[in-house]
C-alpha cells in the first residue's frame, strides 16, 4: 500500500491488527452481501472475545457463525438473530451476550458513527424493552428515545468492485449494511469480486468514497442462498 | 368460517391505492402482494433497501444478491431503485411509507403491538418491525383473533414486551376487521358466516358492536 493505493495481497495482511477484545463491525443482510473471507480469515486467526455488530449472526456453518464454533465471540449487536442452534445454545449457557437493536436504529447508530454524530433521537423502541435505561425527550409532543452511535476498531465489508483508491460501488441488495460499515471502523478493509481500473468506476456513482476504505482485498465468493425462492 | 390466509390477504389488499408505496411483514402480509387489483399499481419496499420488489425469479433468474426481508431470493421490478439500510430505514421512520402490513401475536385497546419476544421461547430480535410501527401512519395488522386453546389476542392490555406503544388503529383477523379509537375496539366487519357473538366472546378487550356489522367483501382478482 502507498498514497492512495489500499490493495493488501492477502487476507492475512487484511486484518493485521485485529486484536483479541476488539469491535467488528460486519456489513451483511442475513447471508446476503456478507464478507465471507474476512470473516474466515478471522477463524483461522483465532482471534477471540470479539463484539460483533451485523444486523445478523449468520447461520450454522456459515457467515459470522462460524465465530461461534471456537466461541470468538463474546457480544453481539444485532437486530435479529437465531437463525442458528449454536447461538441459542451460547446464549442460554451466558457463554455469549446480546444486545437486540432495532434495524432502523442498527443502521442510524453505524451512520452516525462514522459520520461524526454522537447520539440521535428515534421514535423507535419507545414504551418497549428497548428503551430501558435510555434519556427520553420529547419533540413536537412526540417522545423519542436518545440512541447512541457505534463504531469499530475494524469495519469488515463486502463490496462487488473497487477501484485501488478504494471507491467501492455494491451489486443489488447485497448492499444493506454495508455503506454504513465502511464509514464506522476505524480501519475499514473491503473484499470484493473485481479490483476494476483507476477511472473505471464513475465518479458520480460511487456507493462508498475511499476516503473511508483503508484496505481492500479481491476474492471469490460462495453467496450462499438462505432462501431459494422461484416462482413456476 | 374463519378466514384462510389467502383470504385474509385479499382482504388486506382492498386497502391498497393506486400508486402507494407499500411494507408487507413477513408471513399473511407477504400474500398481500398476490391480490393487488387489475389495472393498480403499488410499489413494494423491502427494509433490507429495495424499493419496487417484483416477482420472485424463475430459476433462471436466481440471483444470490437480490433478496428480500424475509431472506428470499426476488426480482427487482422495472422503475425499482436499491439502497443502503440507513437510506432504507430513513424511508421508514420518515413517514414515506403509504401503508404498513404486519403481524402480531397481540394487540390491546390502546393501540399497543407484540410482535416479536415471547419470554423464555422465541427471543430472536425485532428486525425492523420497531421502525415499522413507530414510522407509519397507516398500519394493518393481521393476525389470528384467538389462539389455537381459544385464548383472545385482543386484550385489554399487552401481556407480551411491546414492539409498539399506541400506534396500532387497524387490526385484520380471521374473524374480523375491527379498529381502535378511544381505548377500544370497534367491530367493523366479520368474516362470511361468523356470528358478532363469536367475536365478542373471542374478544377481551372492550369491544364496542355497532347495531349493524356488515360481512367482508373481497377484492376481485
Amino acid at each position: 500500500m502507498a498514497g492512495f493505493d489500499k490493495r493488501v495481497s492477502s487476507y492475512e495482511e487484511a486484518l493485521d491488527g485485529l486484536k483479541d477484545g476488539m469491535t467488528v463491525i460486519a456489513g451483511g443482510f442475513g447471508l446476503c452481501g456478507i464478507p465471507e473471507n474476512l470473516i474466515a480469515e478471522i477463524k483461522r486467526k483465532g482471534i477471540r472475545d470479539l463484539t460483533v455488530v451485523s444486523n445478523n449472526c449468520g447461520v450454522d456453518g456459515f457467515g459470522l457463525g462460524v465465530l461461534l464454533e471456537d466461541r470468538q465471540i463474546r457480544k453481539v449487536i444485532a437486530s435479529y438473530v437465531g437463525e442458528n442452534a449454536l447461538f441459542e445454545q451460547q446464549l442460554l449457557s451466558g457463554e455469549i451476550e446480546v444486545q437486540l437493536t432495532p434495524q432502523g436504529t442498527l443502521a442510524e447508530k453505524m451512520r452516525a458513527g462514522g459520520a461524526g454524530i454522537p447520539a440521535f433521537f428515534t421514535a423507535t423502541g419507545v414504551g418497549t424493552p428497548v428503551a430501558e435505561g435510555k434519556e427520553v425527550r420529547e419533540f413536537h409532543g412526540r417522545q423519542y428515545l436518545m440512541e447512541e452511535s457505534i463504531t469499530g476498531d475494524f469495519a469488515i465489508v463486502k463490496g462487488w468492485k473497487a477501484d485501488h483508491f478504494g471507491n467501492v460501488v455494491y451489486r443489488h441488495t447485497a448492499q444493506n449494511f454495508n455503506p454504513l460499515a465502511a464509514t464506522a471502523g476505524k480501519i475499514t478493509v473491503v473484499e470484493v469480486e473485481e479490483i476494476v481500473e483507476p477511472g473505471e468506476l464513475d465518479p458520480t456513482q460511487i456507493h462508498t468514497p475511499g476516503i473511508y476504505v483503508d484496505r481492500i482485498i479481491c476474492g471469490t465468493f460462495e453467496k450462499r442462498i438462505e432462501q431459494r425462492t422461484v416462482r413456476k | 368460517m374463519a378466514l384462510s390466509r389467502e383470504q385474509m390477504a385479499q382482504r388486506v389488499a382492498r386497502e391498497m391505492q393506486d400508486g402507494y408505496y407499500v411494507n408487507l411483514g413477513i408471513g399473511i402480509p407477504t400474500l398481500v402482494a398476490n391480490y393487488i387489483p387489475e389495472g393498480m399499481e403499488v410499489m413494494l419496499q423491502s427494509e433490507n433497501g429495495l424499493l419496487g420488489m417484483g416477482a420472485f425469479p424463475t430459476e433462471a433468474e436466481v440471483d444470490a444478491d437480490m433478496i428480500n426481508a424475509g431472506k428470499q431470493t426476488v426480482t427487482a421490478r422495472i422503475g425499482a431503485s436499491i439502497f443502503s439500510s440507513a437510506e432504507s430505514f430513513a424511508m421508514i421512520r420518515g413517514g414515506h411509507i403509504d401503508l404498513t402490513v404486519l403481524g402480531a401475536f397481540e394487540v390491546d385497546v390502546q393501540g399497543n403491538i407484540a410482535s416479536w419476544m415471547i419470554p423464555g421461547k422465541l427471543v430472536k430480535g425485532m428486525g425492523g418491525a420497531m421502525d415499522l410501527v413507530a414510522g407509519a401512519e397507516n398500519i394493518i395488522v393481521t393476525m389470528t383473533h384467538a389462539s389455537k386453546d381459544g385464548e383472545s389476542k385482543l386484550l385489554p392490555r399487552c401481556s407480551l414486551p411491546l414492539t409498539g406503544a399506541g400506534c396500532i388503529k387497524r387490526v385484520l383477523t380471521d374473524l374480523a376487521y375491527l379498529e381502535i379509537q378511544d381505548g377500544a375496539f370497534i367491530l367493523k366487519e366479520r368474516a362470511p358466516g361468523v356470528s358478532v357473538e363469536e367475536i365478542v366472546a373471542k374478544t377481551a378487550g372492550k369491544l364496542i358492536v355497532p347495531d349493524h356489522v356488515p360481512e367482508m367483501q373481497f377484492a376481485a382478482q
